[in-house]
Parts: C-alpha cells; structure tokens; sequence
C-alpha cells in the first residue's frame, strides 16, 4: 500500500491533497503535539476499528522510533473473546505496553453494581476515570468521532477535562486554527481526539488504503445471535437470551466494537472491505443508530455520558 | 444524485473543503445547512427520526432541522445554538467539513473559531433585508482572518418573486463593501485571476440554487451553492508560498536498527520544501541542506503544505521544538515585538500590562501585553483609540513584548504562521487569537478618517 500522498485527479492542481491525506496529515499533527507537549500520554484501545486506525496513525507518527505512549483498555467483561484476543497480539507485535481497567473486578470488589438492563457500557466510567488517576495520565487519546453522535459533534480536538473527568460543554475553550491548547492543573486532563473530523466511512476507506487488518467479527461470518431491540445480539454468559428470546444462526458483522450486551450486529454479505465500504456507502442508519442500545436510552444519553468522564 | 457504488469507488480521489457558515438567527442557515446535509444523504433515516420524534414531541407539525445541528441538552431546552459545531457531508467530487458557527450574541468568538480553519465561508442574506449590520460583520470577520473565498448566498428569494434587480443591487452593495476591506488579490495563496466572492440567488426553503438549479431564475448562470462547493480551489500556488516548517518533536530511536537517526517531525505549515535545499533554522540562524524527507514512511524528494513529515539535515546541528525550518533565502525576520489584530475569545479581559503566554506554531513563551491601541467595532468598522481593555467578542490592536525571539510572518503572509494564541498563565484559558501585522482592523491613518470615517482602513 502506498503511503505517499496521491495527487488527486481531476482537480487540475498537482498540490491539491486527497482527503485521505488531509485527515491523516492533521491526525498525525495532533498525535505529535500530545508527545511534545505532554508527560504521559495514553491511548484508549479497545480492538475497535477506531482505536485500531488510531494505532496505526501513532506508529507512522513516530516512524522508525516507537510510539510513546502506552495504552489502556477498559475491559467491561462482556467483551469479544475475538477481539480480545486481536488486542493482545497486536500489543506484543509492536512491543507496547496495556493497562487493563476491568469493571468486572470493580463489580466483584463490590465498587460498582451491575445494572438491571445487564448493559455495562455506561459501567466503564468509574474504571476509565479511576485509572487516569492512578497512573496520573495527562492526556488521553480516544477514537471518537464528531459524526458519531451530535454531543460528539460539539466536542474539542483537545478536550480538558476537570479532576473529576467531568465535561462541562459550556466551557470549553474555542479551537482557533491548529493552535491546540494544552495547559492544564494538576490533576486535570485532556482528552484528544485525533481522528474527530473522520467519518465512518474516511475510516473504512482508510483501513482499505493502508491495508489494516481488523478482527474477523468486523466482516460477515454465521453466528448465533437473537433479536433484542431491533437488534442481533451474540448469545453468551454475559446475559441473553432471556426467556422469549430465540437463538438462531444468521450471517451477520459489527459495524462497531463495545460491550456485547449493548453491540448489535447488522445482516450482511460484506466479506471483504470493498464490500464494507460498499455496504456502508449504501446505508441509510447511522452505526450508533444501527448498532447502540445505550444510545437509544435517551435523547441526551452520550452528552450525559460524557459529562461523568466517559470518552 | 449518484448512486452508493459510485460513492464508494469515486470517494478515494476527492479533495476536502473545510468551510463555515455565517448567518444571524433568520436568515435561514439551519435551513440552509440542513438541505445540504439532506440532498447530499447525509441525514440517515435514525438522525430523521429522532429529528422528527422530538420535532413532534415539542408540538411543531413539521421536522425542525435545526434539531440536527444542535446538539446538547441546553441547546435543545433553550432552543439557542451554544457552540461552533462541526458537520460532515460528501459528493462523489469533495468531502466536506462545516464548521456551523451560531449567529447570535456570541458570534464574533464563534466566527473566527470557525472561520480559522475554513477555506471558505458562506455569508448569508435574506433577500428581502438586503445587506445589514450583520453581513457586513460577517464580511468584515471573513476578510480579517484571511478566509480564501466568500459565497454572498442571497437566500429567500422566492419572497421577492425571485426578481433579479433585488439580487443584483445586494450582489453590487456586497462585493463593493468587499472591496473596501481590501479583499481581492490579497496576499499569497490565493489566485488573483479567483474572485474572492461568489454570489449566488437561493432559496433554502425551496431548494432553488442549494443542490440542484431553480427552474424560477434563468437569469442567473451561475453555479449553485453545492456545485460552487465542490469546484473552488483548495490548494494554494505553492511557489507563491514562503516555505515553513515548525518543528514539533524530535524522532530519535537509537535502536540497533536506527542508531543514528535524527529526524525532525512537523507539519509543513506553507508552501513546499525539497531534498537538497539549503535552509536556516529559526531562531538560532543556524544553517544546513535537507538530507531526506521521510512521508510517514516513505522517503520522497518534495514535500508541500499541509502534509506532516520527518525532515533530516545533513548536518548534526541543535533543534528542538519550537523552532522553525525555513529556505536558507526566504526565512523570516524573528522578532520580540508583536503587532497583532486580536479577537477577544474569553469571558475574562485581556488588559495592558497583563502577563500572558503566546503560543505561535510549536513554540509557547512568556509575554507581556504594552499596549492595546484600539478597539474596533465590526459594525462600521469604527476605531475606538485605547480602549485599555478587550472583552469577550471584542476586536482590537495589540502590542506584545515576548520573552524569547519568534519567526513570525504577518497572518497576511501565511495564516498558520502568522497566528498565535494569547493563554492565561494561571489558569490555562484560551484568551485571544493573534493575527500578527497589518489588518483593516489597524488604527486609521488621521487624513483619511477626516475625509471618510467610513471608509477609513
């Protein structure tokens, strides 16, 4: 794959830059000034599709030395076994350092208590903040996308955040030019969004054009699901199907990666990325709006989220 | 509209276009910025509903677009936009980036947040107003942060029974208001040959002229809205372009592998730089040649703006962040003394006297502000001569004395290079962006404000 800038046809200028190349050059801008301007940085990885092009971007960041940074999961415990498994092999292929945050332990310490709906996703506040704390981290790289959601919309590249983690939307500080403002207390944060003027499908496109590999659960395969919600979720000891809810096989993918209670699958004959990008272009729901329950709880669910910590 | 095979296979080769939005309450701009999103697919069936569930929940008939655009708690509760917000929409030729700026009280903040990374901004107008306070504001606020190109989008046109004279003689009033900030032709980048304004009759409501022709005014020739969206330049003559480079971080592995690499990593902030050329770094002065240029992970002979790469020099000389490559015979002069048009962007003042950090590129020092000549307001573009202090949303001249040298260019020159951030020491806020030299905005010469006062820049 090439990595080079291509010239983009037909715009008559041989400097104009694809928009590939835009937003990995303004990504890598981003990732260089936390390693400048920071003391311990972390990078969120969850295996996801947008934690993985993240990776990729920080290793070309800093290409032929390594990346500096380590990296943080925060394990809900209904997590794929696949894409665990994907997490773990690439953390040891490129010589990289995980902290694992793992909210089933803090619900067997007796520090948070499951949820009646068995969702765990909005359960990952407490560990995420907790270990920010711990290891001191002062800036902290999440996947998140302004098109993802439209309290994501409103969020800063360079997001800071208070000692609680809180976001507060109505102080956030203006973003002029590619000046991005890091100050910060003791004990504050920032939280950055390198990839925030990405969409899902620059993504795919992007996977596509580096030749990123990805877990498998990201193209269609058969696999035993039941409907909740509109949605296909996978059978398994986190919790489904309850009584009523029937198994089937189906040939399904994820368009996104999170905790299996809360994640559903899309049916799909997507096998390869083309066939993605294809699928994806064709698609009149959103990933969140496809694929989330916890989004669906309320109109303001990840502007809520958010305010608490969560990335 | 294409179909979704011809997206996916005609996407890899677009361009992106970052562009902003400038409109007061009701001129339509929600309407505006919601048919494109609409028209070009990019409001998916959910976002339609939950538009839709909420519209019909607060008691209104029809969908609210509005709804899409704003989007946290209070906004909804209040009905009122807070923030800038960013958007994102495609065409098979061009990806986009809206910075969606909120038209009210805290519009100048919100417009030059906006308007700082845009390569264009679309001024709204309802047609049956004709030019006001406001669009000349937003012209006004264009024009100083340098945006390449304007579209004067004279909407409502199917309330002046889409009659051409009534666009006409606001098209003439525009642009000549244009040229008197001193518009076309301006600086590097731009192409003299390129009108710095495009007007175009629309009406959002309708759909005349957003995305597809209106069928009511043959008069017009032009192209719409979406059409002038997708065929403006992007990228700029880059042999019009003082080259630049802010180094951000040194890439040293000392690896078995790598053990003398020495690279510095940066974003080339204008124009273009090649293997072999002779450059100076700022602000020491020292010079040496350009051994390679590694692309994120490639090695290639010219790299040009904005693409971030790995310089190596041939010789082992003292670089750190914050300095600046530039060409051995095109680097700029460094200075302590800063003279600058500001934007005020923080509820606290900035005050003569005051102790600040300036940050420019990858360089952040101490400083102290002298002076704050004057104030201006956007309105008339009327100075107010030292106004000692600057408020939130207020325009001024500033002088400021670091204390360490910076290579700086005038904003007019290059708008990465020749802005900077004002930051309070204490606490960390973002107080003001910093466009250095020379502005419309300067103190009036005394001559021409006597024969003028409003025309006086």
């Amino acid at each position: 794959m090439t990595t080079v800038a291509t010239v983009s046809e037909g715009t008559g200028n041989p400097y104009a830059l694809s928009h590939l190349d835009s937003l990995e050059s303004e990504a890598v801008h981003i990732f260089r000034e936390v390693a400048g301007e920071f003391e311990r940085p972390v990078i969120l990885f969850s295996g996801g599709k947008d934690s993985i092009v993240m990776l990729h971007l920080a290793l070309k960041a800093f290409a032929p030395a390594p990346v500096p940074f380590t990296l943080l999961h925060v394990d809900t415990g209904h997590n794929f076994p696949e894409v665990l498994e994907y997490r773990d092999r690439t953390v040891a292929r490129h010589g990289l350092r995980l902290h694992v945050a793992s909210v089933q332990e803090y619900i067997d310490a007796g520090k948070l208590r499951e949820r009646p709906d068995g969702t765990r996703n909005p359960l990952q506040t407490v560990p995420l903040t907790e270990a920010i704390q711990q290891h001191r981290f002062d800036a902290v790289f999440g996947g998140g996308r302004r098109d993802e959601e439209k309290a994501r919309a409103k969020e800063r590249v360079f997001s800071l955040r208070d000692e609680f983690s809180q976001w507060d939307p109505r102080r956030q500080r203006p973003e002029l030019w590619q000046l991005y403002n890091g100050r910060h207390a003791p004990g504050e944060h920032v939280r950055v969004f390198p990839i925030s003027n990405w969409t899902e499908l620059d993504v795919w496109q992007y996977i596509a054009r580096e030749g990123i590999e990805l877990p498998e659960i990201y193209f269609a395969h058969e696999r035993e699901v039941f409907g909740r919600s509109g949605m296909w979720l996978t059978a398994g000891d986190w919790g489904g199907p309850k009584d009523g809810e029937r198994v089937e096989t189906r040939q399904v993918r994820y368009r996104t990666v999170g905790d299996m209670s809360c994640t559903g699958a899309v049916d799909s004959d997507a096998t390869t990325l083309d066939d993605v990008i294809t699928e994806i272009a064709a698609s009149r729901l959103t990933e969140r709006g496809a694929t989330r329950a916890d989004d669906k709880m309320s109109e303001a669910a990840m502007e809520d989220r958010k305010r608490e910590g969560y990335f | 509209m294409t179909t979704p095979t011809q997206h996916a296979e005609q996407l890899s080769t677009t361009t992106l276009l970052r562009f902003a939005t400038a409109g007061s309450v009701d001129d339509g701009k929600s309407t505006l910025v919601g048919r494109l999103l609409h028209d070009s697919k990019s409001v998916l069936t959910d976002q339609l509903e939950a538009v839709e569930h909420a519209s019909r929940s607060r008691g209104q008939e029809a969908p609210d677009l509005a709804l899409l655009t704003d989007g946290l708690r209070a906004e909804r509760e209040q009905g009122i936009t807070i923030d800038v917000a960013y958007r994102y929409f495609a065409t098979p030729r061009r990806r986009f980036i809206l910075a969606d700026t909120p038209g009210h009280v805290q519009y100048t903040r919100n417009m030059v947040t906006g308007a700082s990374t845009a390569e264009l901004a679309v001024v709204l107008v309802d047609a049956r107003n004709g030019v006001v306070e406001q669009t000349r504001r937003h012209a006004a606020v264009a024009a100083l942060l340098r945006v390449p190109h304007v579209v004067l989008a004279v909407n409502k046109m199917d309330l002046v029974e889409y009659a051409e004279p009534v666009f006409a003689a606001i098209a003439e009033e525009f642009t000549a208001y244009a040229a008197s900030l001193g518009v076309p032709g301006w600086g590097s980048g731009g192409d003299p040959q390129e009108n710095w304004c495009t007007a175009i009759p629309i009406s959002a409501l309708a759909g005349d002229n957003v995305v597809e022709p209106s069928a009511h005014m043959d008069w017009y020739g032009g192209p719409t809205v979406l059409e002038h969206l997708e065929t403006v330049p992007v990228s700029h003559d880059l042999t019009a372009c003082h080259a630049r480079f802010p180094v951000q971080y040194v890439i040293r592995p000392q690896t078995a592998e790598h053990p003398d690499y020495r690279g510095y990593a940066g974003q080339i902030a204008a124009g273009a730089f090649r293997v072999g050329e002779a450059v100076t770094v700022l602000p020491s002065g020292r010079t040496s040649t350009i051994a390679g240029i590694d692309a994120l992970g490639e090695s290639v002979d010219i790299a040009w703006a904005p693409q971030s790469v790995t310089i190596r020099l041939a010789d082992d000389i003292d670089i750190s962040r914050g300095d600046l490559i530039a060409p051995a015979d095109d680097a700029p002069a460094v200075t302590q003394d800063v003279e600058a048009t500001v934007c005020h962007v923080a509820d606290q003042p900035l005050a003569v006297g005051q102790r600040v950090l300036l940050k420019h590129t990858t360089r952040t020092v101490k400083a102290i502000v002298k002076d704050i000549p004057s104030r201006l307001t956007l309105d008339d573009l009327s100075q107010h001569p030292a106004p000692g202090q600057l408020v939130a949303n207020d325009i001024g001249r500033v002088v400021v004395r670091t204390a360490e040298p910076l290579a700086l260019d005038t904003y007019a020159d290059s708008r990465r290079t020749g802005s900077f951030l004002l930051i309070d020491p204490a606490d960390g806020t973002t107080l003001s962006a910093g466009m250095a030299g020379a502005s419309f905005a300067a103190a009036a010469e005394p001559e021409a404000a006597a024969d003028d006062a409003e025309w006086d820049f």
